[in-house]
């Protein structure tokens, strides 16, 4: 297949910043703007760019799961957050519940939002894949559906 | 299968169970007719005024002893016609949860605990008459049946809800003891007419009794427990529950002879004609049921209390029948009466069995069946009005019950086998033990209820009990196995038997005229009915689908807009027509540039000839709204509209190469109407916006946010704040929504229901 050789080149050193940066993205979101939609769009686009230049099979290699295992874990992740309150702490669902005894250096404090918002972009990142593979065919290797 | 066969051997051993709990029940009777009923009560939701409590009459403890008398016998059954069946655990699965929805119903008290057991006997009756779920018939029965029946329960419930608010309690108990409460209140007639719809769909009568003989698509001991001995009769016991209430007035007492009567005629009418043993047996039961609820229309003393005996009676004698048709088909493969013959010497227990059943059926001492017509004819000379009608059209109704049972007794029992069927019966040989002895069982019972009718426990407590329930009276009962006195009734019993038995003689000449004549009246008959309307509702449904959903973007596209001017914005625009035009405060000018750069991007897209002008033009209209969020303080949302844009295009790349090119699909009318409504839905959403900001934006809510988000949610981002904890439920019900929407789309896609977007042919996947 005829590949652009700057395309490809390029793509090496893109795909790990935009993934550190969506991570960034994400990070920072609840202070300043960002957040898991905004970084799992980004992360998304990132294997979108690796579909154009190394084609489907190579971007389903790099990415090692299936989209819908990422929904389905994004979703379980996102939802696990909502219920640590009801049931450790008897409070109502998604009460934010944080560790304030320490802080990450570069992360901040880590709480229950925190996880929420990695579930919210595992499941954009998850859902844009998806239809991204499906819309340009040849997902058989990865197709655990099937 | 051998496993299924050892195991299917020891399943007789839960009919023990319910025979068990019918023992206990006996023993209750005593008490129980002596008026010391039982009675609990615990709390469900007591809000909604619902409980489970439980009030056990003469007439429940009736109706129990047969349930769970007759279930006993028949799970004893099941185990021998079901062996070997891989869903054999299946079927005593359902079988029982019948049994105790059966219970329910027949012992509730609080009207919502009985409409709860109603319609779980009508679940359960489709579960089973769909037991074979393979065949179309099955399917369709089981539909037919679950449709009729659950139509009737609504209208059931809607009834009950309606007798509990005028008669201010949820407790049929204390509804019973109010009497004649609803005489003369302007709901009668809704009320009564909703019960009665209820009873006559679950019952079988006319004009909905034509699921019945469909419902005989279920295994055997199905029919001979639901649809003939139990299920069937919940109809029978709500009206005859309801008998307090109702009895007595004209409305009763017309709609349900009527009703009954034709019931019960047309019933035995079209059973003599029926080739298989099990769709007579479903013609007679339609006619015993008709024969039920005319009796309880005659009413009085008299007539409840035939309509008790007689229900006693035929549970007996048809659940008996039932289980000989299934041993017989088990045994011989067939069903078809007109090749069957000489079983009597092959089945000699099955034999006498049947014996003892028909003989039951048809009125013939010593069963008590005989015992059941006397008192029938006695309920019909006794009324004063219409002496020679009722009793014209209970001599018809049992009429052709004798003519039947000398059918089901004759033509596979007693006589040789027809020389010219196919049929080889060489090797038949009788029914294992526990398909015989059901059936042999409610056959002594039968016998022994007819020596001992006059003894205080049948007729001063059983009957008695029950009768006193129904007719909300104390009355003395007395029953003889004979007539003490010549009268007209055993007269009339005698030309009865007699009549049957000749029309039976010459039955063969008629078979095949009354066919033709049937054939020719179904057409017009009520099945019709339903089916035409149930076509109906299809083929409506088929339009409504391909006019709304007809598979093309721009048809949807254009439902959604012109919903939203017709609904939103008209009404909009109607209520606050005076509206400031007036921007405050000024645009400033590089706002005003985007904004044209968007108006005028927006109109490339219209004009654009490719698709890739198009997508680039709409690129720029998505840019262009990211930088007015920027503008205006927005960082989060201009980030995120970047994001969704750039995402956009790589889409439209991956979909552009793989649509058709453009072309002219749409006529200058067509493209007029699209500006029309373009427009309209435009000015519309514009409006809006003007709208919602010249409401004063409520500030206590933005300060409330901007305040707590650091303090309450420890984040100085008050959107994602929003996002991810104040309103977080919202998100997480969004991201559910995508992630169901985006499985959706790859379905769609990687089956290749999209055509021309899937790459080849992947069925198979």
């Amino acid at each position: 297949m005829n590949r652009s050789l700057i395309l490809m080149t390029a793509t090496r050193y893109l795909v790990p910043i935009i993934l550190m940066l969506s991570v960034f993205i994400l990070l920072r979101g609840h202070n300043e703007p960002g957040g898991g939609f905004v970084g799992g769009l980004l992360a998304a686009s990132a294997f979108a760019l690796y579909v154009f230049a190394f084609g489907i099979k190579e971007a389903q290699r790099l990415l090692g799961v299936h989209p819908l295992a990422l929904i389905g874990s994004g979703l379980f992740i996102s939802l696990g957050s909502a219920l640590i309150a009801p049931i450790f702490f008897g409070e109502p669902l998604m009460t934010g519940k944080w560790i304030d005894t320490f802080e990450l250096p570069g992360i901040g404090k880590l709480g229950t939002p925190l996880f929420f918002d990695i579930g919210v972009m595992l499941v954009v990142v998850g859902v844009t894949l998806l239809i991204v593979f499906a819309l340009a065919g040849e997902d058989e290797q990865l197709g655990g559906g099937s | 299968m051998a496993n299924h066969h050892t195991s299917s051997n020891r399943l007789w051993i839960l009919g023990l169970i319910p025979l068990a709990f019918a023992a206990y029940f006996f023993l209750q009777l005593e008490g129980v007719a002596s008026g010391q009923f039982l009675q609990f009560s615990i709390p469900w939701v007591p809000d909604l005024n619902v409980n489970f409590s439980i009030y056990i009459d003469g007439l429940s403890l009736l109706m129990s002893l047969l349930v769970l008398g007759i279930g006993g016998l028949i799970l004893i059954y099941a185990s021998g016609y079901m062996a070997g069946n891989a869903k054999i655990g299946r079927f005593f699965f359902i079988l029982i949860f019948f049994m105790i929805a059966m219970l329910g119903v027949v012992v509730s008290d609080n009207i919502f605990l009985l409409f709860i057991f109603w319609e779980l006997t009508s679940i359960s009756s489709f579960l089973l008459i769909g037991f074979s779920h393979e065949s179309e018939k099955s399917q369709k029965s089981a539909q037919q049946a679950l449709i009729v029946t659950g139509l009737g329960g609504l209208a059931l419930m809607a009834g009950l809800i309606m007798l509990g608010y005028i008669g201010g309690s949820w407790e049929l108990s204390e509804l019973l003891a109010q009497g004649q409460f609803l005489d003369g209140h302007p709901a009668f007639p809704a009320v009564i007419t909703l019960i009665f719809l209820g009873a006559f769909t679950k019952s079988a009568q006319f004009p909905f009794h034509f699921w019945l003989p469909n419902a005989m698509a279920a295994p055997t001991p199905v029919s001979a427990y639901l649809h003939s001995a139990t299920m069937v009769k919940a109809g029978v016991y709500l009206l005859a529950r309801l008998y307090p209430i109702f009895g007595g007035s004209d409305t009763w007492f017309f709609t349900l002879v009527i009703i009954g009567g034709i019931t019960g005629m047309l019933g035995g009418w079209l059973a003599w004609q029926q080739k298989d043993l099990k769709r007579i047996m479903a013609y007679t039961t339609i006619s015993a049921l008709g024969i039920l609820v005319f009796l309880l229309g005659v009413g009085q003393k008299i007539g409840t209390e035939a309509a008790v005996l007689f229900l006693f009676v035929h549970s007996l004698y048809k659940g008996a029948l039932f289980m000989i048709a299934g041993s017989v088909d088990h045994e011989t493969g067939t069903r078809d009466v007109t090749i069957l013959g000489g079983l009597r010497g092959k089945m000699p227990l099955t034999m006498v069995a049947v014996t003892l059943a028909t003989l039951s059926m048809a009125g013939v001492p010593p069963l008590v069946g005989f015992v059941g017509k006397e008192v029938i004819y006695e309920a019909t000379v006794e009324n004063v009005d219409y002496r020679v009608w009722l009793t014209a059209v209970a001599f018809v109704m049992n009429f052709f019950n004798v003519a039947a049972a000398a059918a089901i007794l004759y033509m596979p029992f007693i006589r040789s086998q027809p020389a010219d069927t196919q049929l080889e019966l060489d090797h038949t040989h009788e029914a294992p033990w526990t398909m015989w002895i059901g059936p042999l069982s409610l056959g002594i019972l039968a016998t022994l209820s007819f020596f001992f009718v006059g003894s205080e426990l049948f007729s001063g407590q059983l009957i008695q009990g029950a009768t006193e329930a129904v007719y909300g009276k104390p009355a003395e009962i007395k029953l003889y196995a004979l007539p003490p006195a010549l009268t007209i009734v055993p007269i009339l019993s005698i030309f009865t038997i007699v009549g049957g038995i000749i029309f039976f003689a010459v039955q063969g000449r008629l078979i095949k005229a009354a066919r033709a004549a049937d054939a020719a009246v179904s057409r017009f008959g009520p099945e019709s009915g339903y089916f035409a309307g149930f076509d109906g509702l299809l083929a409506g449904a088929a339009s409504i689908t391909l006019f709304v959903q007809n598979g093309k973007l721009r048809r949807y596209v254009l439902y959604v807009v012109v919903s939203f001017i017709l609904f939103v914005g008209l009404p909009l625009f109607l209520n606050f027509g005076a509206l400031s035009w007036r921007l405050s405060p000024p645009p400033l000018l590089y706002e005003l540039i985007v904004s044209a750069v968007i108006i005028l991007a927006t109109l490339m897209v219209t004009f654009a000839r490719s698709r890739l002008a198009a997508v680039a033009a709409l690129g720029v209209v998505g840019y262009g709204i990211a930088i007015l969020f920027l503008y205006f303080n927005a960082p989060d949302l201009a980030m995120t509209q970047f994001s969704v844009e750039t995402f956009t295009v790589i889409l439209f790349v991956l979909v552009l190469y793989r649509l058709p090119a453009f072309k002219a699909i749409t006529s200058p009318a067509g493209r007029l109407r699209d500006v029309i409504i373009a427009v309209l839905a435009g000015g519309f959403m514009a409006m809006l916006v003007l709208l919602v900001t010249a409401v004063p934006q409520s500030q206590h809510v933005i300060d409330y946010y901007a305040q707590s988000s650091y303090p309450l949610a420890k984040g100085q981002n008050v959107v994602n704040v929003i996002l991810v904890d104040f309103r977080g439920f919202d998100t997480l019900v969004e991201i559910s929504v995508l992630g169901v929407a985006a499985v959706g789309v790859y379905a769609l896609i990687r089956r290749g229901v999209i055509r021309g977007l899937s790459r080849g042919e992947r069925g198979e996947s």
